[in-house]
């Protein structure tokens, strides 16, 4: 009966698994296919990494490429300043006239429907186009931030919850002005949250699409914006090698963070440990 | 008594620290009611009260967190009311004691100074002194998480003394320790307090600690103070029912007023069953209902019949609880009524009492006190 069980869980799992990375596997696998048809297997040549050196010659994709982590960047940095600011406003002054609706309106943008977003900030750029100028990587960022913004709310929010208000009153006592308490005692501890709003922001600048496409200008093409662009016309290898290389770039960043937090949450479980035993 | 609880005045001096008429509203709920109090300098002013009383909200306007609806607060003669707190010569060691996750031992202490721009090398000195008077060198460099719960209190000491503060708020200081640290830091912090000549005003909800630190003890019920005295004054002359019953363990009886001289009274008592005598006069009207409260190790038991006839009764032990330093007995008296009684362990071989033993109570005119409110 035990057995039986485990075994279903584990087909299930593998299942899942599969559902989810088959997809990309192939997509890795048919990166290095020599053949300039996606969906046919050149064995005779393959594996190659003709596409990828195609990739880096092809200037139009390294371009969009480019444009697309200049402006993702500079989106979630922009985001995580006026998401820090609201959270802290949230957050912190939790008695003040309108705060419900504040509230609301931070994170609409999460529940809003793209299309309607992007519509809505294509007519406001119409209509100051005389001051921003004509659309292009300006109003992409900031089309960007008024989204990412959102989710950067939320996730730094939930972190200054969890700060215990008694630092910051500490800090008060000890002679620091509220500015300074923030930079030396919020700031430091709700640091974590920061990053993953930044990472988190970059994401969703990096591979958005919708909003994008209402509100560029004829020279900004975002890197989705080249891909869904290319596939229209038909899928091109090069396409393969550069999601490959995606991947690995998120894969590593993964592993990296992820040993770096298991190996801190170690250190302080044996701090702790030390600590205890020191007594006294 | 008078001049315990205005010993500033009996020294000459102005009040060190003067609260006039503190309130404090949250909307309509009112947290400190007119609190007015003098505390001197370098005393140890506790503020004892069950949570909720109003004691921490106190507290908070001394430091400055919250701003009083109405009153004044006064400081070494300056009104400090509207100051805000990183500007209040006051410093504070907090419950939870708050240090500073990211930083290190030496950091959290040195914290307080390098806001006042002092300068580096007599930060690194008196950091280091202080940490030296908490028992701490050696520990500077260990983050909060890597230290136990007393060596994390005393950082929090060590960081609130460092700027050499004129008062220092204590917020149920050894709340979080456990028994045996918490007797031992009680003197270390008593001893701490008379080297460094602070005035502490420290806040809590233990009686024991309360009568172990505290010079003068103000005892706080519905945000308001009912009793300001020194720990003996409270125990021994508590000034209501609350108070007797709040601290320590009482034996509280009804009663009424029968003879009423200047120097002795008789009090009927329907639950005794007998007639309390008291050796000092009482200032309430004849026939008022009064209270009597008898504190349990002020009650003798003895197997023979003491000579006189007041202040004496006959019961039944009804309970026996042996504490080691001492035994508590339940005593029940003929018509039901239940007193309590410690008695110490004072010899090995003492006579104890068992269950069912018939046993009289007695005790001397002084010990029982009457209140009136």
């Amino acid at each position: 009966m035990h057995d039986r069980r485990s075994w279903f869980v584990l087909s299930m799992l593998c299942f899942g698994f599969a559902f989810l990375y088959v997809p990309i596997l192939s997509m890795v696998v048919y990166s290095f296919n020599a053949s300039r048809l996606v969906t046919v297997w050149d064995s005779a040549h393959s594996p190659t990494l003709a596409w990828y050196v195609e990739l880096f010659h092809n200037s139009e994709i390294m371009e969009a490429a480019r444009l697309s982590f200049r402006i993702a960047s500079v989106n979630a940095t922009g985001a995580v300043i006026l998401g820090t600011l609201a959270a802290f406003a949230l957050e912190r002054y939790r008695r003040f006239r309108g705060r419900g609706l504040f509230s609301l309106l931070t994170t609409a943008p999460m529940v809003l429907p793209e299309v309607i977003t992007g519509l809505s900030l294509l007519l406001l750029f119409v209509v100051l186009e005389p001051l921003i100028g004509a659309r292009g990587a300006t109003t992409i960022t900031i089309a960007h931030m008024t989204f990412s913004m959102a989710y950067a709310i939320v996730v730094i929010q939930a972190r200054l919850a969890t700060v215990d208000r008694s630092l910051e009153e500490a800090a008060m006592d000890l002679g620091a002005r509220p500015w300074k308490v923030f930079a030396v005692i919020t700031l430091p501890l709700i640091a974590p949250a920061i990053a993953s709003a930044w990472v988190l922001s970059f994401i969703l600048s990096w591979d958005d699409i919708v909003i994008t496409s209402f509100v560029s200008g004829p020279g900004s093409t975002t890197l989705p914006q080249y891909v869904f662009s290319k596939v229209r016309l038909g899928v091109s290898p090069d396409i393969n090698a550069l999601a490959t290389i995606l991947v690995l770039i998120v894969s590593v960043a993964v592993i990296v963070a992820g040993t770096y937090m298991m190996r801190r949450d170690q250190r302080r479980i044996r701090d702790a440990q030390v600590a205890l035993g020191a007594g006294g | 008594m008078n001049a315990v609880q205005t010993p500033a005045a009996a020294r000459g001096g102005a009040p060190y620290v003067r609260l006039e008429g503190l309130t404090k509203r949250f909307g309509d709920f009112v947290a400190v009611r007119q609190v007015s109090l003098d505390i001197a300098r370098g005393e140890i002013f506790c503020l004892l009260g069950a949570s909720g009383c109003g004691k921490t909200t106190l507290l908070r306007m001394l430091a400055g967190f919250e701003t009083p609806t109405e009153g004044s607060i006064w400081i070494d003669g300056v009104d400090v009311t509207h100051v805000p707190p990183y500007e209040r010569p006051v410093n504070m060691m907090f419950q939870s004691y708050a240090l500073f996750p990211h930083m290190t031992v030496a950091q959290n202490v040195a914290f307080g100074l390098r806001q006042d721009g002092t300068a580096k090398s007599e930060i690194d000195g008196r950091v280091h002194e202080m940490l030296a008077m908490v028992q701490l060198d050696g520990y500077d460099k260990r983050k909060p998480h890597q230290l136990s719960g007393g060596q994390r209190q005393r950082v929090a000491l060590a960081r609130a003394l460092v700027k050499r503060p004129k008062l220092l708020l204590l917020d149920e200081p050894l709340g979080a320790l456990d028994k045996k640290l918490r007797e031992r830091t009680q003197f270390e912090l008593v001893s701490l307090q008379e080297r460094l000549g602070v005035t502490f005003v420290i806040v809590t909800h233990d009686q024991e600690e309360a009568m172990t630190l505290a010079s003068r003890i103000g005892v706080m019920r519905a945000g308001e103070i009912l009793q300001v005295g020194t720990p003996t004054d409270i125990y021994e002359f508590p000034g209501s029912r609350f108070v007797a019953d709040f601290i320590g363990s009482v034996n509280m009886v009804e009663g009424r007023l029968v003879e009423d001289e200047p120097d002795h009274v008789r009090i009927q008592c329907e639950q005794l069953g007998c007639m309390v005598y008291v050796d000092h006069g009482v200032s309430a009207p004849p026939d008022a209902p009064v209270a009597v409260a008898i504190r349990p190790e002020k009650i003798q038991l003895s197997r023979e019949q003491p000579p006189g006839t007041d202040n004496l009764l006959a019961g039944r032990v009804t309970g026996v609880a042996y504490l080691g330093d001492a035994t508590r007995y339940l005593v029940q008296l003929p018509n039901g009524f239940q007193l309590r009684v410690t008695a110490p362990n004072v010899s090995r071989r003492e006579e104890r009492f068992e269950q069912d033993d018939a046993v009289w109570l007695s005790w001397h005119p002084s010990s029982p006190v009457v209140v009136t409110r």
